[in-house]
This record gives C-alpha cells, sequence and structure tokens, in this order.
C-alpha cells in the first residue's frame, strides 16, 4: 500500500530553483532510503515533505489525502515524524521534556509506543532528567528517533543519522531503525550505503535536484555498474 | 551612610525592578519566540495606566481597575498582533518602523480619548501610607508592588516549566521549526504570548499610575527604554534573565539617582555595552 506519494515536486529556496522535479513512492512498512552526494537535494526534499520548504510545483499525497500546501504543524499532525539532519534537539530541556513535547495526547497508545521505545533506547531511561545538550551525539540520534517515533505518526522521515557518529554508533543506531521498521515506516536519507543497503527496501538515487535512479535495494546490491555510477562506489 | 536611606533605595530599586520585569519578561518572550521587535510595548504600558485609572475614578475600586487594565492590554494586544505584527514577520526593518509608528499612534490616542494633561492617580485607601519599622519608613504601596511582582515571577515560572504551553513555548525559542514538525501551530502560540505579554505591560501600567501620582501618554517611553536595556542585559528569551536584569537595573537605577542623578541612565547604558562585551547573548542568553 502506497503511504507516501511525491510526485514531480519542485521547491525553490530563495532564488535557487534547489527541486527539479523530484518524485517517489513509499509503501507501507518498508524502509525507502534517498542516496545522493552532498548538495544533491535529499534534505530539502525531507523539508519540502514536511511542509518546512514548500514546494512550488507538484504534488505530495500522504494515506490519500493531499498535504502539499499544508502548514507544517498540519502535516505533523496527519502523521508524519521529522528527524533533521541536526537531529533539532531542544538542547536547554531535559531528555524527559524532549519526549514530552512530541506525545500531543497522552493515551494509552502513547505510552506504549514510549515504552517500547524506551527499551529499544535504555540509555535515554537512565538520562531522563538530564539536560539533552549534554548529550553525546550517539544519544542525541536515539532521542531524536525516539522523540519522532512516540509522536502519533505513521511515517518517519530521517535524515543522515549516521552523520557524525562513531562506526560502533552508526551499527547501533541502523539497528535500531531496523527494528522501529516493524512499527513505522521510514524514509531514510543515508550516504552510507553499506549501512542502508542492509535495512533498506527500496531506494531513490538524488542529484541535482532531480531522481536520477531508483528500484529495489537488492538490485542495486547487484549492480556494480549502478552503483559505480550513481554512487562512486564498488 | 544611612539605614534608613539604604533600606529605601533597596525598595524603591526593587518596586522599579519589578515594573520593569512586567515589561521586560513580555517584549523577551516575543523576540526569543518569533524574533519580533516590539517597540509598541511602552505604549501599552500608558493605556494600562490609563484604563486603569480610568477604571478607579468610576468605580472606586483599584481591584476592576488592576483587572480591567489588564484585560483592556490583553484586548490591545490580540488586535496589535493580528493586525499589524503578523504581517511584518521576518522583517526587522519593518517590525522597527511600524511598531514604533504604533506606539506614537497609541500615546497619541490616549490624548484623544483623555486630553492631552496629565492626570492625577491614587493611592486606594488600604494601600497608602507607609509603617514604621524601628526608625526605618517603609511605603506600603512600594512594598505591594514588590509582591505583586515576585507572585508574578513565580507565576511565569510556573506556567513555563509546569504547563505544556510553557513547555511548547519554551522548546519555540530554542527551535522554532521543529516545534512546528513535533505538530505545533507556532503563530498560534505566539498570539497568546503575545497576549500575555501585552497584559503584563498594561498591569505594570496600572501598577505605577500610583506609585508615581500622575500619568501622562509619554509615560511609557522610559521604561520601554529600560525594558529594553533589561532584555539585552538578560539574553532575549529568557524570562528568568528578564528578572534578574530589571532587579539590576532597577537597584542601580535607584542607588544612582540618589547619590549620582546625573548617571543613572549613563550607569545603565554601561551596565549593557558590559554584559554584551563579556556576553554578547546576554547573562542567561541561549545559544541557538
Ligand atoms: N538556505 C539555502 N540557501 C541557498 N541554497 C541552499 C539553502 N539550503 C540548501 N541550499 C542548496 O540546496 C542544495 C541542496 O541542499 P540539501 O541540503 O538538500 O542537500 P543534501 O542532499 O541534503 O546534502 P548533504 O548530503 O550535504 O546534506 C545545495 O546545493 C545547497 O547548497
Ligand atoms: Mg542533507
Amino acid at each position: 500500500m502506497t503511504l507516501l506519494k511525491v510526485e514531480e515536486i519542485e521547491t525553490y529556496i530563495e532564488q535557487y530553483h534547489i527541486l527539479q522535479g523530484i518524485s517517489f513512492e513509499v509503501l507501507k512498512g518498508e524502509i525507502t532510503v534517498l542516496f545522493g552526494r552532498n548538495g544533491a537535494g535529499k534534505t530539502t526534499t525531507l523539508r519540502s515533505v514536511m511542509g518546512l520548504s514548500p514546494i512550488s510545483k507538484g504534488q505530495i499525497t500522504f494515506r490519500g489525502e493531499n498535504i502539499g500546501s499544508l502548514p507544517t504543524y498540519e502535516i505533523a499532525r496527519r502523521g508524519i515524524g521529522y528527524v533533521p539532519e541536526d537531529q533539532g534537539i531542544f538542547k536547554d530541556l531535559t531528555v524527559e521534556e524532549n519526549m514530552r513535547i512530541s506525545i500531543l495526547k497522552r493515551d494509552e497508545s502513547a505510552l506504549e509506543k514510549l515504552e517500547w521505545i524506551l527499551n529499544l533506547f535504555p540509555d535515554l531511561k537512565t538520562l531522563w532528567h538530564r539536560k539533552s545538550g549534554l548529550l553525546s551525539g550517539g544519544q542525541k540520534q536515539m532521542l531524536a528517533l525516539a522523540r519522532a517515533y512516540v509522536g502519533d505518526n505513521e511515517l518517519l522521515l530521517v535524515d543522515e543519522p549516521s552523520k557524525g557518529l562513531a562506526p560502533i554508533m552508526v551499527e547501533k543506531v541502523m539497528q535500531a531503525i531496523e527494528q522501529m521498521k516493524e512499527k513505522t515506516t521510514v524514509v531514510l536519507v543515508e550516504q552510507n550505503f553499506f549501512m542502508a543497503s542492509t535495512i533498506g527496501d527500496r531506494f531513490y538515487i538524488v542529484d541535482e535536484g532531480r531522481i536520477v535512479h531508483h528500484g529495489l535495494m537488492q538490485e542495486l546490491k547487484e549492480d556494480e555498474d549502478a552503483r559505480k555510477k550513481y554512487l562512486g562506489i564498488a | 551612610m544611612n539605614l534608613d536611606v539604604i533600606v529605601n533605595l533597596l525598595v524603591n530599586g526593587l518596586a522599579t525592578g519589578m515594573l520593569i520585569f512586567l515589561l521586560a519578561s513580555g517584549l523577551s518572550l516575543i523576540f526569543g519566540l518569533m524574533d519580533v521587535l516590539n517597540f509598541s510595548h511602552g505604549g501599552l504600558f500608558a493605556w494600562g495606566a490609563y484604563m486603569g485609572v480610568w477604571v478607579y475614578v468610576s468605580t472606586g475600586s483599584f481591584l476592576l481597575a488592576v483587572v480591567g487594565a489588564v484585560l483592556g492590554g490583553v484586548a490591545i494586544g490580540f488586535i496589535l498582533e493580528r493586525w499589524i505584527i503578523r504581517p511584518i514577520y521576518g522583517n526587522h526593518l519593518q517590525q522597527i518602523l511600524v511598531t514604533l509608528g504604533v506606539m506614537l499612534v497609541l500615546s497619541e490616542l490616549l490624548k484623544v480619548f483623555w486630553g492631552p494633561n496629565p492626570l492625577n492617580a491614587a493611592v486606594p485607601p488600604y494601600l497608602d501610607g507607609s509603617w514604621q519599622l524601628g526608625g526605618i519608613i517603609l511605603i506600603k504601596y512600594r512594598l505591594f508592588i514588590i509582591i505583586v511582582g515576585i507572585l508574578l515571577l513565580v507565576g511565569i515560572q510556573l506556567l513555563l516549566t509546569r504547563t505544556k504551553l510553557g513547555l511548547v513555548v519554551r522548546a519555540g525559542v530554542l527551535n522554532k521549526e521543529m516545534v512546528q514538525a513535533l505538530g505545533y501551530n507556532i503563530k498560534r502560540i505566539f498570539s497568546i504570548v503575545f497576549m500575555l505579554g501585552a497584559g503584563m505591560a498594561a498591569l505594570g501600567g496600572v501598577l505605577l499610575a500610583p506609585y508615581s501620582g500622575v500619568i501622562f501618554s509619554e509615560m511609557g517611553m522610559q521604561f520601554a527604554i529600560l525594558a529594553f536595556i533589561v532584555v539585552v542585559i538578560g539574553g532575549m528569551g529568557s524570562v528568568q534573565g528578564s528578572a534578574v536584569a530589571s532587579v539590576l537595573v532597577g537597584l542601580s537605577g535607584a542607588f544612582m539617582a540618589y547619590y549620582v542623578p546625573d548617571l543613572s541612565l549613563a550607569v545603565n547604558m554601561l551596565l549593557m555595552v558590559l554584559v554584551l562585551l563579556i556576553k554578547p547573548s546576554g547573562l542567561y542568553g541561549l545559544k541557538r
């Protein structure tokens, strides 16, 4: 089932034509990975879906509803969670406050989700009353993922969660995302092909504001030529 | 030095500090949350004073005067935010020009409604007079202002730390985009903060009226300038910073006015420059 459908979106930042017709489809229960070099337009794509960088053309459909012209908070309320590239942690607030602000309705399902994610990231439990600005990079990433997860979301947009983390931490974060997949659908922006290819179902490659290649992750794993051509790796 | 003088300067300084705080905390949050430079706040202060005096004269109830002034301030704040501030989000130059204009208009409107001459404002009988404490005279109304100020400070702190609205406001000061990405309509939250700030400015005005005994349409100016100094010293977006800096500026003002009257504003400026040199984001300023 298609959860999110992005069709030919174009986005300007100031006068710059950053996205020049991006299309992709996200199926429920899958991890869809956006690859692409620095400056390709991956972050802008996620921001456009989130309404933070408004689109000027094209359509974004989430659960059958056109969300392309909604304000960000309405898009979030429809069930899309966002983990930005810089994690967007409220540094002056505690871990607990960062989590609490994400829970719009404190009902049973929210508490269940909270318990589940804290079992996945037990570190957060021990850091519960710590100021989040004092957390390590990896802990901040876990907090950002957990925060997006406990919001009543059906889809998570996760922007380069491995950025700046030690390899062992990267692995941990990837495993966590794989486990979160049991509960939610994920769009993952990632430059680390090897990590992303182990957990991704489908991929899209962004270049200069366009999608230049896409398919099943398995196909990309077997297609050395495409990897060389689009990602510059063997 | 005379203990009597020192205690009185302390009381005066604290009372003035509290009045400045009522203006500054709103200004600080308004800037911290939406980057809005608002120079019209002094106008709300003066309106609070006029509306309060008017209600007091017509009803004889100081409590009603305070309530009326605050509600009036909130109402003016609502109108200002909705129709004047909202269209100029994100444009500092326009904000400065427009809100300065609003300040002038508010002040002129006072003259239209209540005439060009200053009005007298009386202290309500039960707050009038003073207490004698071992040779030291304490003026009741000034202590009253200090108590109200402390109560408000505690109230705002509780609002910010114990409620969901407060949590969202604190988060919004840190990262506006993320608050929206979590499902909050930041514009609505800002409207609420703006109205609260307007109400507090008006409260400052109505409390100042009996303290100074006379009100005039430009009375907001001086306090607005002090409030801006306080916001810069305390750090944009920090209520705690505003509180500390208000007391600092209030006290330094009172002591300087007594000992070196010519320098009293200069000292505040100096204080501001010093803080800016040492910590440009202000005492409690947040690194974003
Ligand atoms: N605020 C801005 N003003 C001007 N140009 C911008 C702005 N933000 C992004 N861009 C440009 O848009 C293009 C796409 O940026 P984007 O952040 O989406 O890339 P990305 O694929 O996420 O890159 P990275 O892997 O480095 O995070 C880049 O060329 C960037 O320079
Ligand atoms: Mg990016």
